[in-house]
């Protein structure tokens, strides 16, 4: 009996010995996992707008200038600058002992090609394309930018922490063309990519970059020192939501960076756990202005007057300290650039006011095409009480439901609404693409540009020209009302209301008062 | 051998139909993977542009083609999103899948065969009853409500059990079961409901042969009457054994997403939900690749449990 036993016996104490040996490891290496909002599949920050690319490009890159925890830019890479009184001449030093992945140092001319690449991308890089910028490398370490006419968002643009944050890449990669993703990825930022361990649709693998040389500041936002606290973190993509709050709870993982809002009561009732806001979002209504009835302003201000903020966040499933009841602001309330100018006749909901601008606007009863998104509770919700509002001034309302891939291909169409277009979709917006005439979407869309919606309005794009020039502050607020107050009368969008996203981490993370509405995983601790 | 040559090939004009019905069905459904890819602030023009680096601008029969030749090469091609090769993708994906299939199949069979066979013996017992029962509830409660009861219990209350993920085998086999234990069993619940059933069916209807009732005269014992009688009832638990293979090869989307284990199943559903087309296209064509050769592995199969199949 026992010489049939022996064999079993034997695998069995080598199993638990292989178990104790991989213990032992794993408790020398101290991990980080975090349930990710989305599964990352394109690892190129510079390519796509998608906020998971951006969050790992905050990995494993790293930028000049960075936000701070208050949204005041601060040096990152940089170590001195200087510029001209009038702002036209700039001139970058770069901080010694900077690193790639690959060994190489970050080097001037790397950051002149990464912001050349920046600049053929991103809004505000454009802009400043658009000003006579030139960049020149120095030498190994300094770098110049000579503008051609004023331009008021340099510091703000180098340390842009969404849409195409500007991450520095080496030469020869940020020479590659635009028009495909970089598979490549070497950067200088805080954690290595981990591409041996990377399963797309489950796992992303980063481990603490040794060779990261950090700021002496203390973080804060996405600046300061950078330099990780764990020596690996694991990305996890949990598509259940039950699983993942139930993995967080049994402690097989330390952190969901976005909560289901179901979900939010239930975690706060756990004493292990902590439940968190994690930046700010603000809802769009967006109406495609091609196509009658939206074409018109008028239409356009009659949804805004009709738009009950209150209700559109609450069916998002928010509690109300994560959502707000009313934000005046298109900028996001609480952000740098909240103003209340020309708010005033939209602070209450007015249907009859509605009624009469859908009347002036030659609104005839037409069929409006609202697309609703199956797979995205906070977003169907929202999609719901859309339709409701446009019903409710008397608009007919034809609800087309469907997945949001399909959304998202439908809504590049320009067909008629009636031949496969639409005439308004809803979607959400962080606040680092929301808090700027530059920054964010829809009302930085000059005409021309074609955003989905083809919002155009000239005056609009002229405030904003206006805004992107001015360098003096006071001056530069009161072009922002003024901006503001076009905006209220052009309505390129209609925003629908303000609210907190919730991560939910366990009480054995510290830091979490760095953590901030982009993930800052190199602050965190254990 | 020359008849399972002959079988082998009758199975390619079926792939070739399988793979022209996939790759119409995917690029004729709504959706475009450029656009998910460019994001949600990307103008009509970025996305234009990449549908033009993608090829996704092509003639549709121009890009079948394209696929058709590389597939001939052995070539699956790339992900449109991640740019990681088919093959890779699918490398990481079939060790979880393939370890669900056989840690549930033998749990299935393991406790199903025998419970059939038993309430076959017993029929219109309590305990034919019982296991009737069982049957209908294990087959009629959904897989993912019994998924979360199992967790809430195992994992969360007992925490004898991890909630989700995958262990791989190089790991320990430990961990490995460890991870297997909840998904496996709550998969197999619905195979032990459906192979339960058959083999009861079959094995009651074996039962009331003639040679049965004249072994049972014969004073042969019980146990062995049933091996008798459950070898003749092989041949209708067997295609059930290899069609519930060939299903759980082919991906179980549910179980796999509650427990969070990144198989073929999960590959395939993300794959849909973002058009990417190489994927979804290759998996479904090997998948439908997998059918066909666990059906050709079955009809092989008979002659072992009756030989006069062979001999005919």
């Amino acid at each position: 009996m026992m010489k049939r036993l022996a064999p079993v016996l034997a695998a069995a104490a080598l199993g638990a010995c292989l178990a104790l040996a991989a213990g032992s490891a794993a408790a020398q290496t101290k991990t980080l996992r975090f349930v990710a909002h989305a599964d990352v599949k394109i690892l190129d920050p510079t390519f796509t707008t998608a906020y998971i690319t951006r969050n790992f490009g905050y990995m494993v890159y790293d930028t000049l200038f960075a936000q701070d925890a208050s949204g005041t830019p601060k040096p990152q890479m940089v170590d001195k600058y200087t510029s001209s009184k009038d702002g036209k001449e700039w001139r970058f030093t770069l901080r010694p002992g900077l690193k790639f992945s690959d060994g190489k140092p970050v080097t001037a001319a790397d950051c002149v090609a990464s912001l050349q690449r920046w600049s053929s991308r991103d809004s505000i890089g454009r802009a400043m394309t658009a000003a006579g910028a030139e960049w020149k490398a120095v030498d190994d370490s300094t770098f110049t930018l000579t503008l051609k006419e004023p331009f008021g968002l340099v510091l703000d643009g180098l340390a842009k922490p969404s849409g195409f944050p500007p991450v520095i890449l080496p030469e020869r990669l940020a020479k590659m063309p635009t028009t495909a993703p970089l598979s490549e990825v070497v950067g200088s930022g805080p954690f290595l990519f981990k591409r041996d361990e990377w399963v797309p649709g489950s796992k992303a693998v980063f481990v603490k970059n040794p060779a990261y040389v950090g700021r002496k500041e203390p973080p804060s936002g996405l600046s300061g020192n950078k330099t990780a606290h764990f020596d690996r973190v694991e990305w996890l993509y949990l598509p259940d939501s039950n699983s993942s709050t139930a993995a967080l709870k049994n402690g097989e993982v330390d952190m969901i960076e976005q909560v289901p809002p179901d979900y939010i009561t239930p975690l706060r009732s756990d004493p292990n756990i902590l439940v968190g806001s994690g930046g700010a979002y603000q809802g769009f209504i967006v109406f495609n202005q091609l196509f009658p009835p939206f074409n018109n302003a008028k239409v356009r201000q009659a949804v805004l007057h009709a738009v009950n903020q209150e209700k559109f966040v609450a069916a998002m499933g928010y509690p109300l300290d994560m959502r707000t009841t009313y934000c005046a602001t298109w900028f996001i309330c609480g952000g740098p650039n909240q103003t209340d100018a020309g708010a005033e006749p939209f602070r209450k909901v007015d249907v009859a006011k509605a009624k009469q601008l859908l009347a002036e606007g030659g609104y005839k009863g037409e069929k409006v095409v609202v697309l609703v998104p199956t797979d995205i509770t906070y977003l169907n919700a929202a999609a719901l009480v859309t339709v409701q509002t446009l019903k409710s001034i008397g608009m007919n309302v034809d609800a087309q439901t469907s997945d949001w891939a399909t959304i998202t291909a439908r809504r590049a169409k320009k067909d008629a609404p009636d031949a496969g277009g639409w005439n308004v979709y809803v979607t959400v917006a962080g606040e680092f693409d929301v808090n700027s005439p530059m920054t964010n979407a829809y009302l930085s869309a000059a005409c021309g540009n074609s955003l989905p919606g083809w919002p155009c309005d000239k005056t609009l794009d002229e405030l904003r020209a206006a805004w992107v020039r001015e360098t003096v502050p006071a001056k530069r607020k009161e072009a922002l009302d003024r901006f503001q107050m076009r905006a209220f009368e052009a309505v390129p969008y209609a925003y629908f209301g303000q609210y907190s996203p919730a991560y939910a981490a366990r009480k054995t993370i510290r830091n979490l008062d760095k953590y901030w509405g982009i993930p800052t995983l190199w602050a965190l601790d254990k | 051998m020359g008849i399972l040559l002959r079988r082998i090939a009758a199975t390619l004009p079926v792939m070739a139909v399988v793979a022209l019905l996939v790759f119409l069905l995917i690029h004729l459904s709504p959706g475009d993977p450029a656009a998910l890819i460019a994001g949600d602030l990307a103008s009509t023009d970025d996305i234009a542009r990449l549908r033009a680096t993608l090829g996704l601008d092509e003639p549709l029969w121009r890009q079948f083609a394209l696929w058709a030749a590389r597939l001939a090469h052995g070539d699956l091609g790339t992900s449109i999103f991640t740019q990681v090769p088919v093959t890779a993708l699918l490398a990481q994906r079939i060790e979880p899948t393939l370890s669900i299939a056989l840690v549930t199949m033998t749990i299935a069979i393991v406790f199903s065969i025998p419970l059939g066979t038993l309430a076959a013996h017993r029929a219109g017992s309590w305990i034919d009853r019982a296991v009737m029962v069982f049957s209908v509830l294990a087959f009629s409660v959904p897989v993912f409500l019994i998924g979360y009861l199992l967790i809430w219990g195992f994992a969360i209350q007992l925490q004898w059990l991890p909630v989700q993920g995958y262990a791989r085998l190089a790991d320990g086999v430990g961990p490995w079961l460890a991870h297997l234990v909840l998904p496996c069993v709550n998969l197999a619940l619905v195979y032990m409901a459906l192979l339960t059933r058959m083999t009861r069916a079959t094995v009651l209807e074996v039962l009331q042969e003639d040679y049965i009732r004249t072994a049972r005269a014969k004073g042969l014992a019980m146990l062995a009457v049933l091996g008798h009688a459950l070898r003749n009832a092989a041949i209708p638990i067997a295609t059930t054994v290899g069609v519930g293979i060939a299903l759980l090869i082919g991906g179980v989307v549910v179980t796999e997403t509650v427990f969070a284990i990144p198989g073929v199943g999960r590959l395939v559903i993300e794959s849909v939900q973002r058009h990417d087309y190489p994927v979804i296209q290759s998996v479904l064509l090997l998948s439908a690749g997998v059918y066909v050769l666990v059906n050709l592995l079955i009809d092989l199969s008979y002659p072992l449990f009756d030989p006069r199949i062979r001999d005919a």
